[in-house]
């Protein structure tokens, strides 16, 4: 029985919430100051770290997350940190881990649960459409759910099949659940802090061949501008949530990208300017609220677009996209919105999958193919 | 119980919850761990179909399985409570009838087991029912019309779970038996002593939640009692298609639980299994597993036809075993309800049925706007959109209704 953990003060709770930000600055002055090579893994797992430290309902559980620190390593360190009523392994069962959370949840915590792989989340699928996306609407907000299922997602990492698959539309098409899924190291840090702090059910799509993925990122500055905004109050967890990114900038024609698939979009977008072509790159950021104004911005600026995804394009996010901007860009648009998404085939075996994956080559075609003559 | 000679599990508090009750059986009585987690031998029961006690050697109760006979007071209170809920059930079949709801799954014959759930629980614990325990949740003091919203058909749920800690009425059979065990897990991380009863019926044993909700209990070592209304029939699917197991409560012992049968229409009965079973899980016992052997009288809702399924010779023979009819002579005959009281408690009865035909018979005014309010803590861009969409849409169907009353 551990007194120090306590009711989240912002969600089904009655007592007010033990917040300890003495101790992630402790934690902080560990760190070396200043912008430093970090990879996504450790953003992730640094946020983990910092959501136990501030709020002692954040709860973290899965398969392996206790003593290994999880298979991607996302949540090592944790249980040696704040103990094994924090951070603990579950009976191998994502019905019985999701489900769980629900409960704990409605009694005051703030679960984040890892589902191992992208495939092995399916058996919680049911929890996840029946009481995770429902309770809220169900109960006129009288139950809130802010628990975050964290899912690493896709492929390219020559994985066996059940490990490469991408759920996000499933989860996406589902009312009532938020989707994040972040593309660059620092908004790993960031999306994850303000997916624990948000009072809605988040489902965090991790781009797992991005793990190792090392940026130059300031920690300690991104924590501190974090813990600023959870001070300030009403406004936690709203900083990214419905804001895409202008990941590059460019005037003739418009990528839109989310996860994974970002970094393949730069590198198309830089290969295309070797050959005098300006393409701006968006990150969605957030599927569920998806930012119709910053990706309408940009297709009304450029008149082209293309939408890049791993997942299959049939009735997908990007199909959905497509379609969103069709219906605010008609008029603006020099060209029918072109897709380059995996192919409407389960996930191929590790040998065939650079035939299937969006590549430069592919989205270069695509953009060759936007009606340029005229 | 957990079984802790093999493979210990873990303890995720740092107490170690002491497990006296096992301990002291498997001491007193020279039994087994096993003995004392299957169930005895026989069904629990302490008045029969005609309203006798039996005798204490013919109750089922073996050493380790032994239960008091509940308190003059409770069982008084329980009576009242099994009149309120057969009136209950019946007004609310009657509602249907009359169009005012879309559908009532009934309890008639059950209310035994949804008084005894309701009872055996203090204001502090929570319980998970299914859509079949209206009345259980209305014998927790939630108000009637609030609980029936979910069938007015208005909103899916009219009652405020965090106040009543009483969860959502869940139609998806099972998945509240892990909302039960997590919020037993919050509560005992905390250092709580709440007792969760999560509850569901024979067919819903074989969904793959019933197996996880039973397990992470047992290896969590949390205070959660599963109560399953064994009531022979999954809509028309009878029981020996779900599970061939010498009985549900058998299950118990494959998680490392102890699990208890016990008369299902017999609520003195089940009032001692449960009340020892709250006793024990609040003392830290970890779960444990009680079947009810009972009997869905009526269809398994206005849609459907029993006649398709099942003899009426085999419904005529639990209507002999009626738990409300059993309770009223056993407390006349032991002196303890007279003319009087019987006619208070109808009184009360008929008050409750009226407040449900009062509160059904409104029609009560849907909002469409309540449509996107919920979804989220916040609406979304997008559902602000829809919002709007959806009242412009509603402002020309009213510019044009009153348009053409006008000509």
């Amino acid at each position: 029985m551990s007194p120090t953990i306590t009711t989240s003060s912002e969600a089904n709770g009655n007592v007010s919430a033990a917040t300890a930000r003495a101790a992630a600055s402790a934690a902080a002055s560990a760190e070396a100051a200043g912008p430093q090579p970090v990879t996504m893994a450790k953003a992730l797992n640094t946020a983990l770290s910092d959501a136990m430290h501030a709020d002692s309902s954040v709860l973290v559980f899965g398969e392996d997350v206790g003593m290994l620190g999880g298979v991607f390593r996302i949540t090592d360190g944790l249980t040696a940190t704040f103990g094994e009523q924090r951070c603990f392994d579950t009976p191998l069962a994502e019905s019985g881990i999701v489900g769980m959370a629900v409960g704990m949840a409605i009694n005051g915590m703030r679960p984040v649960i890892e589902m191992q792989f992208d495939a092995f989340a399916y058996p919680a699928f049911e929890q996840i459409v029946s009481h995770v996306a429902k309770m809220h609407n169900r109960t006129k907000g009288m139950v809130k759910l802010p628990l975050v299922i964290r899912i690493p997602y896709g492929g390219g990492i020559g994985g066996v099949e059940h490990h490469c698959d991408s759920s996000e539309s499933y989860y996406a098409h589902t009312a009532g659940l938020k989707v994040y899924t972040p593309a660059t190291v620092a908004d790993g840090y960031r999306m994850l802090r303000e997916a624990i702090d948000s009072d809605d059910p988040v489902i965090f799509m991790e781009p797992k061949k991005m793990y190792w993925t090392k940026d130059s990122v300031d920690l300690g500055e991104l924590r501190r501008l974090h813990e600023d905004t959870r001070a300030e109050g009403t406004t936690a967890g709203r900083n990214s949530e419905g804001k895409a990114a202008v990941a590059r900038p460019g005037t003739d024609a418009t990528l839109i990208a989310y996860g994974p698939s970002v970094p393949t979009a730069l590198a198309a977008a830089e290969a295309a300017a070797l050959e005098g072509r300006s393409l701006e790159v968006i990150d969605v950021r957030t599927i569920v609220p998806f930012d119709d104004e910053t990706v309408s911005a940009s297709v009304r600026k450029t008149g082209r677009a293309v939408v890049i995804a791993e997942a299959h394009g049939f009735a997908s996010v990007s199909s959905e996209i497509v379609a969103r901007v069709q219906e605010r860009c008609f008029h603006y648009l020099a060209a029918p919105i072109r897709r380059v998404t995996g192919f409407d085939v389960p996930y191929p075996a590790p040998k065939l999958e650079k035939y299937y994956l969006p590549g430069v080559d592919r989205i270069l075609d695509a953009v060759d193919d936007l009606q340029w003559e005229n | 119980m957990t079984i802790s000679a093999d493979h210990t599990a873990p303890d995720t508090t740092s107490t170690t919850a002491p497990d006296n009750a096992l301990t002291e059986a498997v001491k007193k009585f020279g039994i087994t761990v096993e003995d004392y987690m299957l169930p005895a031998r026989h069904q629990i029961q302490m008045v029969d179909p005609d309203g006798r006690l039996k005798p204490e050697g013919e109750q089922g109760t073996q050493p380790g399985h032994e239960y008091p006979v509940p308190g003059d007071k409770e069982l008084l209170e329980a009576y009242e409570r099994l009149v309120v809920g057969r009136r209950v059930n019946d007004q609310n079949s009657a509602l249907v009838r009359q169009g005012r709801m879309a559908v009532y799954p009934s309890s008639h014959g059950q209310e035994a087991c949804q008084v005894a759930a309701a009872l055996c629980l203090s204001d502090g614990d929570w319980m998970f029912p299914t859509y079949r325990d209206a009345v259980a949740v209305m014998t927790r003091d939630v108000d009637p019309v609030q609980v029936m919203t979910i069938f007015r058909g208005d909103w899916h749920g009219g009652y405020d779970p965090l106040k009543y800690k009483v969860g959502i009425q869940c139609t998806p059979l099972t998945t509240q038996l892990l909302h039960a065990v997590g919020v037993a897990h919050a509560a005992k991380l905390r250092g709580e002593d709440t007792v969760v009863l999560a509850m569901c019926g024979d067919g819903a044993t074989s969904e793959g939640d019933f197996h996880e909700a039973l397990n992470f209990a047992a290896v969590f070592h949390l205070p959660v009692i599963f109560f399953v209304q064994n009531n022979k029939y999954a809509i028309s699917v009878p029981l020996a298609h779900q599970s061939v197991a010498p009985s549900l409560a058998h299950k118990a012992v494959g998680y490392g639980m102890a699990g208890e049968r016990v008369d299902g229409n017999d609520v003195v009965a089940l009032l001692a299994v449960l009340d020892r079973a709250v006793k024990l899980a609040r003392e830290g016992s970890g779960p444990l597993l009680v079947e009810a052997n009972t009997y869905r009288m009526q269809a398994h809702t206005n849609a459907d036809d029993d006649t398709r399924y099942r003899e009426s010779a085999e419904v005529a023979e639990w209507r002999a075993k009626d738990p409300v009819n059993r309770m009223r002579t056993y407390l006349t005959g032991r002196g303890l309800l007279d003319g009087a009281a019987e006619e208070r408690i109808a009184a009360h009865a008929e008050d409750v049925a009226a407040q449900l035909r009062e509160g059904l018979s409104e029609d009560v005014p849907v909002d469409p706007q309540e449509l996107f309010r919920h979804v989220f803590a916040q609406p979304t861009p997008q559902l602000k959109e829809q919002s709007a969409m959806l009242a412009d849409e509603l402002a020309r169907d009213a510019a044009s209704d009153s348009k053409e009353a006008g000509k």
